[in-house]
């Protein structure tokens, strides 16, 4: 029975608070405040001989908004001062941007905290693990972002480590992720690995050699890195502006702001 | 047989108004190794002995970088000096986070500051036993500041703690004027000399003995920094050498027989820095 | 009239079915702010050459009532910075008070040193992102305008969720639509702010504040505005719009019991 129909006692809210009905009058009530967002964006990192080249655009969305059209996702990790010019590591982070700086800051404390203790940089290896390490501790209200760590192992490789939002990682040669990822991906198994393509005159059906793999140089890959960027401010509205890229070498870490359409 | 009954805890004033077990704190700093630090207008500047408990060991660490713009020297007990400076290390990082600025001197130092005369007034704590100089450069400017086992901390020009700092004080005092228009290798040289001053005869500035750390502005008035750095080692060879050089301090024969320099040579059960 | 104090101002039970009172029970979760109640609009602002620009209204309403219209929005932090406060004003009034203890802790305990713009910002980030992370958001969208630690000008926006960004002009809810695309054709980018004169920036300012009065229902005719450069603040919160022109209403059809 309704309140209003002078019945109080059946229904609606009595003279004590405590009278008051336990129960929601339809079942579950909206929870309304969502703590998460999606700010857009699209990251690319690629594994080379002796480099990683990371690369993300560099606008930041809310809905059809756009907030602003510099706001860089990839950042340098564990350099010994604010500045960073002496860092040994890369992360990018796209998904919840608040999230993305959270991390960042605090796998940066992390790794400023053991060069302090240890009196050298964390390896990239073991910056990756603990990434993984963090990101899952808040597996049940995680980081909302797609988290990519690249740097140079300790054999002088390029090493990319690309992350889910509750800490699962694997080491790749190459990763794209965030809105375009999707479309940017199928493009570098292409392009990097060289899944479907064939030495050609090789037979047909099992008889088809695959193409060997080998790492690409870095000129190729830069260009790869626009090529991409460039396709995926095509088809994705979120992705746009301007183009970081950063690359990584033993001798140090090189950063370039290039242009992408802006509509 | 005379006792003294009020130094059992650090909590208790003796009849005089002292509290002895913080006067003993005191005492520790004066055996750890002597440190100098000093300021110009652009710089600060920290140099420091270090001992080596015998032939065979490796010299004891007297500077420590605490954040890029801050660092510390350390006279008296290496262990309880981890301690502050870990503890500033994570206040310069948390400063960093939460309002991405460079922790201000003054504030941070008033931190340990803090922390030490907490243990002067609980029973059952002890003072920590080391004295710091700590030299940074923030928004306005170079300072330099020294910590002592009680909590007191004050800003100096110049100052030195450790063994024998009175010859490398009575130094700095006499050429007090000079400092604040020094140039960043001028500044060293007379923390050097200031140094110089407490070492007995016999004994001199080595690459192996001697550790000088640098922060400063790269360019008066502007806002980029030196980053504050420990140099150890063949860093120190240059300046070691053109203070061999120089004739101005040479022969000053201020020597006095080394009483309580070589009391805390040997190494003892409580790691006093050797 | 039902003389329980707990039905008045309900929607009617005959009209709109059984009223959902479980919200009112005591013994259940803490239920903190899960929409805002009494809101402000609009904040935009603009860098200049020497400075920023910020404007909002003085409204603040409640639904689609012009509640309160004498409400300032925007203060000023240790005479050196500005901050505009969108959406809920009760949060505002919170954060005002957090701001007021900060300033003078921050004066009490260092000679020489305050909290520049950029410092500021992040601090107030880091308190959104906090209480957005204990599902105890502060409904506001913060504008935070000053100088940087080199005496350029700053400008950045923080949200109720945490997320920052910043840019050569912002501006804040129906702003993001209607001002924001104006002040874009005057700083496009961080090089064209060098361009931009004080008088430019406050005239196109007060363009903005005229297009958010003429499209957004929540707005009103009074506004704050606050200039801040190197010299310090200038705040002046009884601005009025000037040479309104309505005759573009003239020409909307089609609405209510109008024929096209």
């Amino acid at each position: 029975m309704a309140m209003f129909s002078q019945n109080p006692v059946l229904n609606g809210p009595n003279y004590s608070f405590a009278e008051v009905p336990k129960d929601a009058v339809d079942g579950l009530r909206e929870h309304r405040f969502n703590p998460y967002t999606d700010n857009g964006g699209s990251t690319l990192a690629i594994a080379g001989a002796d480099f990683t080249i990371m690369a993300g655009d560099t606008r930041l969305t809310s809905g059809y908004s756009i907030n602003t059209r510099y706001s860089p996702k990839v950042f340098k990790i564990g350099g010994s001062n604010s500045s960073q010019d002496d860092a040994n590591i890369l992360l990018s982070v796209v998904g919840f941007a608040a999230d993305g700086e959270a991390l960042k800051e605090r796998l940066d404390a992390i790794c400023k905290m053991y060069r302090y203790r240890h009196g050298k940089p964390m390896s990239v290896n073991a910056c990756a693990k603990r990434l993984s390490t963090i990101m899952y501790q808040k597996r049940f209200f995680p980081y909302y972002v797609y988290a990519i760590l690249g740097g140079i192992d300790e054999e002088g490789k390029g090493a990319v480590y690309s992350y889910d939002p509750v800490g699962s990682y694997e080491r790749e040669q190459c990763r794209a992720g965030g809105a375009a990822g999707s479309l940017i991906m199928p493009f570098l198994d292409n392009q990097v690995n060289f899944k479907n393509q064939y030495v050609p005159g090789s037979g047909t059906g099992h008889d088809l050699q695959e193409r060997e793999r080998v790492p690409l140089p870095r000129e190729e890959v830069e260009v790869l890195v626009k090529d991409a960027f460039d396709s995926a401010v095509e088809r994705h509205i979120e992705v746009g502006d301007a183009l970081q890229v950063v690359i990584i070498t033993k001798d140090g870490i090189e950063e370039k702001v290039l242009p992408l359409k802006k509509d | 047989m005379f006792r003294n009954n009020y130094d059992n805890d650090s909590v208790t004033f003796s009849p005089q108004g002292r509290i002895f077990q913080v006067e003993y704190a005191a005492e520790a700093v004066k055996q750890g190794s002597v440190v100098v630090g000093l300021v110009s207008k652009t710089h600060a500047v920290l140099v420091a002995i270090k001992r080596n408990a015998e032939e065979l060991s490796s010299y004891q660490k007297k500077l420590f970088a605490v954040d890029e713009h801050v660092g510390l020297a350390i006279a008296g007990l290496t262990s309880d000096a981890r301690v502050l400076s870990n503890f500033m290390k994570q206040q310069c990082l948390s400063q960093r986070l939460t309002y991405d600025r460079a922790m201000p001197l003054e504030t941070l130092v008033s931190l340990i500051g803090d922390k030490a005369q907490l243990n002067t007034q609980h029973y059952g704590k002890r003072p920590y036993g080391v004295g710091l100089l700590v030299a940074g450069v923030d928004e306005t400017g170079p300072h330099l500041f020294e910590f002592q086992p009680s909590g007191m901390t004050q800003e100096m020009l110049a100052c030195a703690i450790g063994a024998r700092s009175q010859m490398a004080r009575t130094y700095l005092e006499k050429n007090l004027d000079k400092f604040a228009a020094c140039g960043r290798e001028e500044l060293i040289l007379h923390g050097l000399r200031a140094l110089k001053e407490t070492l007995v005869q016999e004994r001199f500035l080595t690459v192996e003995n001697t550790s000088v750390g640098v922060v400063g502005l790269k360019e008066p008035g502007k806002k980029g920094l030196e980053f504050f750095k420990v140099h150890d080692g063949a860093e120190v060879k240059d300046w070691i050498n053109s203070l061999t050089n120089d004739t101005e301090v040479a022969e000053e024969p201020t020597e006095e027989p080394a009483a309580e320099g070589s009391a805390a040579e040997g190494s003892d059960s409580m790691q006093v820095d050797p | 009239m039902d003389h329980r104090p707990q039905a008045w101002g309900r929607p009617r039970d005959d009209v709109y079915g059984a009223y959902d009172a479980s919200y009112m029970q005591t013994n259940g979760p803490n239920q903190h702010t899960q929409s805002p109640v009494v809101t402000g609009t609009s904040v935009v602002a603009i860098k200049f050459k020497d400075g920023v620009v910020m404007a909002a209204d003085n409204l603040a309403s409640y639904g689609s009532l012009a509640r309160f219209t004498d409400v300032k929005r925007i203060r000023t932090f240790a005479d050196t910075s500005i901050v505009g406060f969108g959406g809920d004003v009760s949060d505002m009034q919170y954060l005002d008070r957090h701001l007021t203890e900060l300033s003078i802790d921050e004066a009490y305990q260092q000679t020489a040193h305050t909290l520049n713009a950029r410092s500021l910002h992040k601090y107030l980030s880091k308190l959104l992102y906090h209480r957005r992370s204990k599902f105890d958001p502060l409904w506001n969208h913060l504008l935070v305008a000053g100088l940087d630690e080199e005496g350029k000008p700053f400008l950045a926006a923080a949200d109720l969720l945490g997320t920052t960004f910043s840019s050569p002009s912002l501006a804040t809810g129906f702003g993001s639509m209607l001002a924001q695309p104006i002040m874009r054709r005057y700083v496009p980018d961080e090089e064209s702010v060098a361009n931009l004169t004080r008088d430019k920036a406050v005239e196109v300012v007060r363009e903005c504040m005229k297009v958010l009065f003429y499209r957004d229902a929540r707005s009103l005719d009074s506004y704050s505005l606050a200039v801040v450069t190197k010299d310090g603040i200038e705040l002046s919160e009884n601005e009025k719009l000037e040479k309104q022109s309505w005759a573009f209403a003239d020409r909307i059809k089609g609405y209510g019991t109008q024929t096209v």
